[in-house]
């Protein structure tokens, strides 16, 4: 779009890094919306809200305005231990070479009936 | 392992040139090469993590101001059924804005920050949500092309290589189509009323058709950031690109409406297979860009006393919070 725009056109500057805010910020949260029953809850986007109550009231107007969902979990960002992004290649690992733990891998048994 | 809440910290200490740099540029460069995407903790160049941050929270603050134009207009909207989808529309606007600020602040800026930013002026949002809403016909000529400019504009960035902004515009996308056709119904309706009611149809359509096209950037040669953003599979297309779609959605559509579009330039060019339209007014552009459009101070103004006159929301907010904490941290 414009400058303002969506495309960053126009040579505007980034916002700075300024300085922290002097008002305490409202924690982040995590919002997971289960869309239906039988599903498992899926990571709909975060937003900030001064406690959990107020967290799930903000999440179900922000990311259930249109049947969305049926479930909601909201999950303060700080409790969420993820894995060492540095180490992705090391950690996802294990399972390379290991194809015979798909049952694509037995091509034996082929044609074999209710197997 | 270590938290999400510290994500940024790794990126944002990164001064000197170490191995996690060249190891993590290797792994970005990669990434961008296979047309995949770039996540919060991921190693990134600082310009990039800077021009997605501007990108966003600009976009973030088009949203936002842009509820103020359609606001002006809910109390003066025809029939209770128009307010209502006037104000559902509003709602998604604030929705959008908010979806946007929480994509940006993955890459480290706090959302107060940007907040702070653009009530101190320092911060753009879209040229176009300085124009005056004269009629009710500019709130269809806002939807049918505003909204349409930016669904086109829109569209390609939901495979923008950075995760959490594509997510964001997914849903954003979603949304838009409902807001681009309540325009082009109001339109619609106008155009096949009384006379008069054609006629501010068509004056809205006059006054909306050019700047909605300056919606999509300066033309290609003179757009800075084009390049660099297209390399890092943020932009998919250029600005004359889009602009040129957009132009032939337009023709086709004017012709449902039986209004015409203001541009006797308009025309196909076989052999670029692009859609051609008059001159634009790049000057008007840049001197709404600087701030001194016909509604950028009154815009400006308004977000400063909303902000303000809310604090208290904010305040009672915390406090029914913490007296909430307390209660229940007495009771266990």
């Amino acid at each position: 779009m414009t400058g303002g725009s969506t495309t960053g056109d126009d040579g505007a500057t980034a916002p700075s890094a300024g300085p922290q805010e002097t008002r305490a910020a409202w924690p982040l949260w995590e919002v997971f919306v289960r869309s239906s029953r039988g599903l498992s809850h899926v990571h709909a986007g975060s937003l900030h809200a001064p406690d959990a109550e107020m967290a799930v009231r903000n999440a179900r107007d922000l990311y259930t305005r249109r049947n969305e969902g049926v479930s909601l979990w909201v999950v303060p960002a700080s409790s969420i231990i993820t894995s060492d992004p540095d180490a992705k290649d090391r950690f996802f690992e294990s399972p390379q070479g290991k194809d015979y733990r798909h049952a694509t891998y037995y091509t034996k048994s082929e044609g074999v009936k209710h197997l | 392992m270590s938290e999400v809440g510290t994500m940024t910290a790794t990126a944002m200490n990164a001064g000197t040139r170490t191995d996690h740099d060249v190891a993590g540029e290797r792994l970005f460069n990669d990434l961008i090469a296979q047309d995949s995407r770039i996540e919060p903790r991921d190693w990134m160049p600082a310009d990039y993590r800077r021009s997605l941050t501007r990108q966003i929270s600009q976009h973030a603050h088009s949203e936002i101001i842009g509820m103020q134009p359609e606001a002006n207009w809910i109390t003066r909207a025809p029939s209770l059924k128009r307010k209502a989808v006037l104000m559902a529309k509003v709602q998604d606007e604030a929705g959008h804005g908010l979806y946007l600020y929480s994509a940006a602040e993955t890459l480290g800026t706090s959302r107060d920050r940007m907040t702070e930013d653009l009530i101190a002026g320092k911060a753009r949002y879209s040229s176009i949500f300085n124009y005056p809403v004269l009629t009710w016909a500019d709130i269809g000529a806002i939807g049918w092309l505003v909204d349409g400019a930016a669904i086109c504009n829109q569209v390609p960035l939901c495979r923008a290589s950075y995760g959490p902004y594509g997510r964001a515009m997914v849903r954003i996308c979603k949304e838009e189509s409902f807001h681009q056709r309540q325009g082009f119904e109001i339109l619609l309706e106008l155009a096949n009323g009384t006379p008069a009611q054609r006629a501010m149809a068509q004056d809205a359509v006059n006054r909306w058709y050019a700047p909605s096209l300056m919606m999509f950037g300066p033309p290609d040669e003179d757009s800075p950031n084009s390049q660099k953003s297209m390399e890092w599979n943020i932009k998919r297309f250029s600005n004359d690109e889009l602009r040129s779609r957009f132009v032939g959605m337009m023709v086709e559509q004017i012709k449902v409406l039986g209004l015409e579009l203001p541009d006797k330039d308009v025309r196909y060019d076989e052999e670029t297979g692009r859609w051609h339209h008059g001159p634009l007014d790049w000057n008007e552009f840049k001197e709404v860009l600087a701030g001194r459009g016909p509604c950028n101070a009154q815009r400006m103004e308004r977000r400063r006393e909303a902000h303000e006159e809310g604090a208290w929301v904010r305040e009672a907010a915390a406090a029914y919070a913490q007296k909430q904490a307390l209660k229940h941290g007495k009771a266990a």
